[in-house]
């Protein structure tokens, strides 16, 4: 199976005595933008740090680009952009891209087109703790595309963005997927959710379904796909669809 | 390890330093203003020459504690260190990253404060260079614990209690107020496990001793020890993996 980027088998983290994901059986094909969707405490940014290797897990395996999750040969090819900004308050955004860059080893000309990519290039000199929210999550999201990472995991990027900023991340993750760069883009707004190749929703832990817009569309009879989460999540029989995966409906672009 | 990424990581520290001029003002003048109170405070210049040595030795281990306990909490709380976690650098190469960028810090507090104290009428038989050694050594000790330390912190407020619980005793049992000699025995006892006492033994030999002594360099190699066992402490405390 070394079309998915993510493999995930009966994934379980318990904290404090309470499962947080539970059994959770998860494949990310390679090449395309999965959105990760679920009200908040579903257990989304565990298992983004199950998959970035940061996690310690309780049962289970997960398996990233051919080794298990947290190898060191992983370190260079995944880019994670957590929820809350990791970014050094006190630098500048090209302070903070110039040592994760040599920290990555990355190429000297990766700071200069990772901003452009976020549209940071102008704020180049503003130390990172004078940012508004927005700027601040896109100079985080910009460590992460550092060394052009082949899994791109990042955790809620849009949050706090105006429409025009969100639109423009969009297409950059986009281009990116064209590029072969798989994604798992976390957010809890739906609307996010037909932008995406492939849909995973998380609820309490478990897994309720994983499968591309289009499919839920038709199997659940409801074209907004709010109204077709709920509908699974209220029929639990229609969720089963998570491995069918016709090959009509892959993307074009991420083939690998 | 590797050479380069905690050069960069150094030089990340230092920059971050430089945004904060108000921070490295604080770090070079208060340990003088300090030295010039206690020698008017006391107004007894044969005194004094027997205290300043001695405070040369604990003014960089107490700072360096509290500023790289308090770096690196923030580095832990604020996700960074997390993120690094992810990417390929040791955690050697990060530790080693902030011993060097404090320690060139505490060159520079190290060679004012000696000058401070020169100034102010300190006398010593050993070169000065033996005294900027040793010192160094003590910083680089409170450097070494501060890494420690702020893995048992979860707030700044905790981080900072942290200075009078690990760093007032071994100023209390290091011979500054009362000759280690002189204590009950179970104070002397605990002074002889905390690495403090041998930073002040070292520096008085250094003081009283034209030569360099084997004493001294036992003494100060007691205190490096000190400094790589809590390095090491400070490495297991991070991890890869938290839950």
């Amino acid at each position: 199976m070394d079309t998915d980027a993510v493999t995930a088998t009966g994934l379980t983290v318990r904290r404090g005595g309470q499962d947080v994901l539970t059994g959770l059986d998860l494949s990310v094909p390679a090449g395309e933008v999965v959105g990760l969707l679920g009200p908040s405490g579903s257990g989304k940014t565990t298992l983004m740090r199950a998959i970035t290797g940061v996690q310690r897990i309780t049962a289970g395996t997960v398996t990233v680009l051919g080794h298990p999750a947290g190898a060191a040969p992983l370190r260079t090819l995944i880019g994670y952009a957590a929820q809350t900004p990791s970014v050094y308050a006190d630098l500048t955004v090209r302070e903070n891209l110039t040592y994760f860059a040599s920290v990555l080893r990355a190429p000297r000309t990766d700071p200069d087109r990772v901003m452009a990519e976020v549209g940071l290039t102008d704020l180049a000199r503003r130390p990172a703790g004078e940012l508004s929210g927005g700027q601040h999550a896109r100079a985080s999201l910009a460590v992460a595309l550092l060394g052009s990472p082949r899994l791109l995991v990042l955790d809620e990027p849009t949050v706090g963005l105006d429409p025009v900023l969100r639109e423009e991340l969009w297409s950059l993750f986009h281009r990116l997927r064209d590029r072969g760069t798989t994604l798992l883009v976390s957010s809890h707004v739906m609307e996010e959710a037909g932008r995406c190749d492939r849909l995973v929703l998380l609820r309490e832990g478990r897994l309720v379904t994983e499968e591309t817009p289009a499919r839920l569309r038709t199997r659940t009879g409801v074209q907004d796909l709010e109204q077709a989460f709920l509908r699974i999540v209220r029929e639990p029989d229609l969720g089963h669809g998570r491995h069918e995966r016709p090959a009509s409906e892959a993307p074009t672009g991420g083939e690998d | 390890m590797h050479p380069a990424l905690t050069g960069a990581t150094a030089l990340r520290i230092l920059r971050q330093l430089r945004h904060d001029p108000r921070t490295v003002a604080l770090l070079l003048v208060v340990p003088s203003l300090l030295l010039v109170l206690l020698r008017f405070v006391f107004d007894d210049e044969v005194f004094f020459a027997r205290l300043a040595p001695q405070l040369v030795a604990i003014f960089p281990f107490v700072v360096l504690f509290l500023i790289t306990s308090i770096a690196t909490l923030r580095e832990r709380r604020s996700g960074t260190l997390e993120r690094l976690m992810t990417l390929p650098v040791g955690r050697f190469d990060l530790l080693l990253g902030y011993a060097l960028a404090f320690g060139l810090v505490a060159v520079v507090q190290v060679a004012v404060v000696i000058a401070v104290a020169l100034g102010l009428g300190m006398e010593t038989e050993g070169s000065l260079w033996t005294l900027g050694v040793i010192a160094l050594v003590d910083a680089l000790l409170g450097i070494a614990l501060g890494l420690f330390a702020s893995a048992f912190a979860r707030s700044e407020f905790q981080v900072v209690q942290f200075m009078p619980a690990f760093v007032m005793p071994q100023v209390l049992l290091c011979g500054l107020f009362a000759p280690r000699e002189d204590m009950a025995d179970a104070l002397y006892w605990i002074s002889v496990v905390m690495p403090l006492s041998y930073a002040v033994d070292a520096i008085t030999e250094a003081v009283e001793r034209t030569e360099v002594t084997g004493d001294l360099l036992v003494d100060t190699g007691i205190v490096l020890g000190s400094a790589v066992l809590a390095l090491l402490l400070g490495a297991a405390t991070l991890r890869r993996r938290t839950p």
